[in-house]
Formats: structure tokens, sequence, C-alpha cells
């Protein structure tokens, strides 16, 4: 990152990263939420913030958003520092929060232009600029519709649209589906999903779900403050461990004799299958086949989850993390902003 | 719908049912030899370069022009923030009914039965609807101070409802937020006002264009000056309920203490005193001497009934009540934008 970047021209910009935090600290009182913490994001990248509820995913976010002032540490955001430039970073910038902020008395449309007006996007390009973001998110025929009268789901799905409609380089997604079952969370991704190859732009997001993490090019698990461990889903997941491979054989006993002979392999039998623990699964099984000399019907591999990464590098499940971070809220002068959820 | 799963086949909607990913769920069930998020990864990388050299998709955003922080783009933000406000206004008509009813209670009810009694402890000293004249302005600045400080405190709602953030979070200066609130508020309240106005000739008020333009004047700058004492109240409301608070210590007092129901000429030391710092009182006496100086009454009346504002002796000028009161509104709206902008 050069100095000049954040003077000179928007193409110098554009190569720069995305965000950019160094040893951001937010302290409210006795409670440090965020410890210091440190990471890059690259333009065009998706990078999920995975933690328990009151590990300081939001704190960082409303930093990062320019909504709350750090305690110490530096950080900027499409290369412009959030605490001395802020209008900049806001322009620059789409929200998407936990709780919905769209005014119900006003139709879709309404809101949309609500938000085109406040952000200056010119009257030229507003309306086509409506349409593209209505029609991504499946809520162009509702736009006359009243927001009051819109599902939890629609109400997120226009909040991601609004969040669009001004072409920001960062999309800020704080826990985009909670509050939302399983179905909707999933259309939720979906038109995330779409989003990411219908237009070149930095998601940055935060979530609780294991399994939404799995849709961000990279993570960093945060804990009490702290990053725990940045990397890919997929990288997290093979530090973890390995894979699990189920055989089905018609002799069990016989496949843990074979397994050990000629693999050296330690198999258990679990469920009425022969389990064993390889490092890399897609590569074992051939040499299974080739080498183990029976009859196999069936094999399986699972992976690691991001629930095993968690649990490995902080010793605990999410929800154990949950019951203890919200004890921790609960003495703290976080109160309202957990009683908002 | 969902990831892809490299072509393996699944039906994406399993994702659905759990938590697991479909991919997941697949590899555990049956055979599967390959890592889908290596595919998934490898996927979106082509699929992206393809955009970006077909130009099927713009590589870059359309760069639409980011808010400059000019006077135009406050402008547009200040004409939005006061368009809402009409448009909430409009679609709520319930509402601009049920604002109608306080005053018209007042001014027919309370006003009838008070003409009545007056007419009835000094007989012939006064004709029943004189009352109801004396009234008429202060019901008009009745509707005006209830509409403007429902409007305003309705920023309590956006707060709670999370609008309000929707606003704050915009890069427009917040001066300009709060003025076009105002204005909103203003513009709503005395519409708002003008219902009532029109009820002016059922209490003996003449339809004369002058004294209709002053009184309009006069509304909408008391519209404005209310609007900005809620927002400056409003500004530290953090919860729904304080707007009960805000009613019984703020809104009803300045109502009873301002002369709408009463000529304030004559009282003891310490109401007095109270009226003559409600705010609202400097708006009420310039709206009814406005009125009576279009009506012939007898100087009995006048002087009961307009005998004008005094500070001790001293009678204070119609200018300078509403400079006053002007200034009180310019106060307001300064705190009011000075407290919006602490809070993030």
């Amino acid at each position: 990152m050069s100095k000049a970047g954040t003077t000179s021209s928007a193409a110098a910009q554009s190569r720069e990263d995305a965000v950019e935090v160094v040893n951001l600290t937010k302290r409210y009182g006795d409670l440090q939420a965020v410890r210091g913490v440190d990471f890059t994001v690259a333009p065009g990248e998706t990078f999920g913030f995975l933690g328990p509820n009151g590990a300081g995913k939001s704190t960082t976010i409303s930093m990062l958003c320019t909504l709350i002032k750090p305690t110490s540490g530096l950080a900027k955001v499409a290369g412009f520092d959030v605490v001395t430039q802020r209008s900049e970073v806001r322009r620059r910038i789409g929200l998407v929060f936990q709780d919905t902020t769209l005014d119900d008395y006003l139709t879709a449309e309404e809101n949309l232009k609500f938000h085109a007006e406040l952000y200056g996007v010119p009257r030229s390009q507003a309306l086509e600029r409506l349409e593209t973001v209505l029609q991504m998110v499946g809520l162009w025929e509702r736009r006359k519709g009243l927001v009051r009268t819109f599902s939890g789901g629609m109400k997120r799905r226009l909040e991601i649209a609004r969040g669009l409609l001004h072409s920001p380089r960062v999309l800020f997604l704080d826990e985009p589906t909670v509050g939302l079952d399983p179905q909707t969370r999933s259309h939720i991704w979906s038109y995330i999903d779409d989003l990411r190859t219908k237009e070149t732009i930095t998601i940055f997001l935060t979530t609780h779900y294991m399994d939404e993490a799995e849709h961000c090019d990279r993570i960093a698990i945060i804990d009490q403050g702290r990053i725990v461990i940045m990397d890919t889903p997929a990288a997290l997941k093979a530090s973890v461990g390995r894979d699990r491979v189920q055989i089905q054989t018609d002799d069990h006993q016989a496949a843990i004799l074979a397994l050990k002979k000629k693999f050296g392999l330690e198999a258990t039998v679990s469920e009425g299958q022969v389990v064993v623990h390889v490092t890399a699964g897609e590569q074992f099984v051939p040499k299974l086949f080739a080498d183990l000399g029976m009859a196999i019907s069936s094999v399986s591999i699972a992976r690691p989850t991001l629930d095993d990464v968690f649990m490995t590098y902080t010793g605990r499940t999410i929800r154990d993390a949950e019951a203890s971070s919200s004890e921790r809220l609960a003495a703290g002068p976080w109160i309202r902003a957990a009683r908002r959820r | 719908m969902g990831r892809d799963c490299g072509g393996v086949g699944t039906d994406p909607h399993v994702e659905s049912h759990g938590t697991e990913p479909a991919c997941e769920l697949y590899l555990q069930r049956g055979l599967a030899t390959h890592r889908p998020w290596r595919v998934d990864l490898f996927q979106r990388k082509v699929g992206m370069s393809t955009f970006s050299t077909t130009g099927l998709a713009p590589a870059a955003p359309a760069q639409v022009r980011l808010a400059g922080g000019r006077v135009q783009d406050d402008l547009r933000a200040m004409a939005m923030v006061w368009r809402r406000e009409l448009i909430r206004f409009s679609r709520n008509r319930l509402r601009i009914v049920t604002a109608l009813v306080q005053p018209i209670l007042f001014l027919f009810v309370l006003g009838t039965g008070m003409a009545s009694m007056i007419s009835r402890a000094a007989p012939g000293a006064a004709a029943g609807s004189d009352f109801k004249t004396f009234m008429f302005p202060g019901v008009v600045a009745m509707t005006v101070l209830f509409t403007s400080i429902f409007s305003a405190v309705s920023v309590v709602w956006d707060r709670e409802f999370g609008f309000l953030r929707e606003m704050l979070v915009a890069p427009v200066r917040r001066s300009a937020l709060i003025f076009g609130k105002c204005l909103g508020g203003a513009t709503v309240a005395t519409i708002q006002a003008l219902i009532m106005l029109a009820l002016a000739g059922l209490v003996h008020v003449p339809y004369a264009p002058t004294l209709l333009v002053v009184l309009v004047g006069e509304m909408a700058l008391a519209a404005f000056v209310l609007t900005a004492l809620g927002m400056a109240l409003a500004a530290r409301m953090s919860q729904v309920e304080s707007f009960q608070v805000v009613m019984q210590f703020v809104v009803l007092p300045v109502f009873f203490l301002s002369g709408a129901l009463f000529p304030l000429t004559g009282l003891p030391g310490w109401l007095a005193a109270l009226t003559r710092i409600d705010p609202l009182t400097y708006v009420v006496d310039p709206m009814r001497h406005a009125v009576f100086d279009y009506l012939v009454v007898s100087p009995r009346i006048s002087s009961a009934f307009d005998a004008g504002l005094t500070w001790g002796a001293w009678k204070v000028p119609i200018g300078l009540q509403l400079g006053l009161f002007a200034a009180f509104g310019a106060v307001m709206l300064t705190i009011a934008i000075a407290t919006f902008s602490r809070t993030d």
C-alpha cells in the first residue's frame, strides 16, 4: 500500500486494499470489545467475520462503517481513513444492518429513491440503477408495495438492493440472514452469490452461522475480540485435520485388518461402517480400491466442518461461546446493543 | 440458487433443508472424489474473468458519481427528507382526522360552554360568539403545536425502527437532514392548521385575504419553530415511551400557559411569569391581534380579549414577539443539529 494512493487518482485507489485494518481496538469502559485486530481485504473479495454473538464482529463492522470511533488503531476502507475521512468512506460503502432500517410506510421504490437522493445518485442514472438492483433481488414486481406488507426475507433483500444502489466499492453485510428461516436464508445467499458474479464488489460480512461462512473467499474467526485464525474455508478445514472416510464392505473385521496391513491405518466401526481418518480423502480412495484386495460396496468422505475449525482454534463450540459471551454482555455496557436483537 | 456443487448433479434445494451445505450431504451419502469448494472457487474465478473480457457485465461497477458534499447534494437530501414527511402525512388520513378532534372539541364544546357562562355572569358584556372568536387563534396555534411536536418526535420512531440510521449514515451534512425534517414537520403542521383555519367563518372570523396571509405566515413560523423544539427534545430521546413524557411535561404546559384559552391580563404573579416564559405565548398573541384587527368590537371586549402581551407595564410589540419566537426556534434548531451531529 503506497501513501500516494490515498491522494492520487481513482485508478490508483482501485488497486488498493478494499479494507485495511491495523491493530484496531474498541473499549467500552471495562469491556474490551475488540482487542487489536489486523487484516486486509482485497478488492473483489468476499471476506467473512465468523464468531459467536458478542465476539466483536458488529463492533468491528461498525468501526469500519464509521458508525463508532475506534479506541485505537487504524482502519481504511476504499483507501480512506474511517476516522478522519468519514464522508469519503460513507460514499463508497453499502450497509445492510442486522436490524431493518427501512421506512415501513414507504413503498420499496420510495425507500430506494430516498437512498438515491441521500447518496447523490445522478437522476439520469437513478431509475436504471433502481431497476437493476430491484431485479437482482427479485422485487421489481413488488416495487409499488408498502414495505410494511413485506416478509422478513423480502425486507432483507430490499435492504441489500438499497445497499447496492449507489454502486459502493465495499458492501457491508452485518449478519445478513439473522432471524430468517433456513429457506429464506438460502435464498438470501443465492442473491449474494449472484451479486458476486454480476458486480465486481468487495463484500465484508459477519455471521455466526458456520455454514454461511463457506460462501466467503476468506474467513477470519473472531472470538473474544481477537482474530483467532484467518484463511480460506478450505484451508481452514484442511488445517483442522483429516477427512473421515467411511467404507461399506461385507466383512468389517477383514476390512479393518486389511487397512492396518496395507495402509497402516487404525480403523473403527461406527454406525455400521468402517471409519478411517486420512489426510487427503480423494487421493486415498483410488489407492483403497486398488490395494485393499476386497469388495467395497460404497465409500463416502466427510470433510471437517467449520464447526470443527472453530472448536479446534477456540476450544469451544460456537454455541458454548455464545452462552458465555451473552453472560459477558449482560454485565457490560452493551446491553442496548444486545437488547435490540 | 445455492452454491454450485461442481456439476455433480445434486439437487441444490437440499441445501435449504438443513444447516449442512448440499455438497456435504452428498459427500456423506455417496461417492464423490473431488473437493467441492475448490471447484467452486475455480469456477468463480473463471466466471469473473469471462465477464471482464466479454463485457457481459461491467468489470468495474458502473461508476456512479459520488455525492461530493456539495451544496446541491445537501439540498437534494433535504428535499427528500421533506418529501418523506409529506408522503407519510398523506398516507395517514386517520391521523389528519384525529388531529382535528381535539381542537374542535376545545373550540366548539369548551368554547361554547365558556361563552354561555361568561354571558350569564356578565349579561350584555360579550356576545357568546366573541369568546369562541377569542379562542380561535389559540386553537389554531394548538393544532400547529400538537402536529409539529408529533412530527418531530416521530424521529424517535425512526430511531426505534432503524430508519434514522439509514439517514445518519448518509454522506450528507446532518444539518441538511435536520433542516429537511423541520421543514417537513412545519409543512405538515401548517397544512393541518389550514384545515382548522377553514373553520374561521363559524366563529365570526372574516375570510379577509390579508388576514389569512398574516395568519398563515404566523402559523408557518410557529410550525417551524415548534418542530425545531420537538427535534431538540427528540434528539436525546431513545425510547418511544418518552413521547408521553414530552406530551405531559412540555406540550400540555406550553399549550395551557400560552394564552390560547384565556387572556393573559390580570393574572396572579406566578402564573403571569410562567406565561411569559412560554414560547407559544409569543405567537398566540400576534395571531390573536391579527384576528381582532379585522373585527369590529366594543372597546370593552377589545381590552378584555386583545389587551396585548405585557412585560410588567410594557406592552411588547408584535414584531419583537415574533422576533423572539423566531430566535427561540433558531436556538432549538441549533441544539437539534448539534445533538444529532454528536450521535452516531
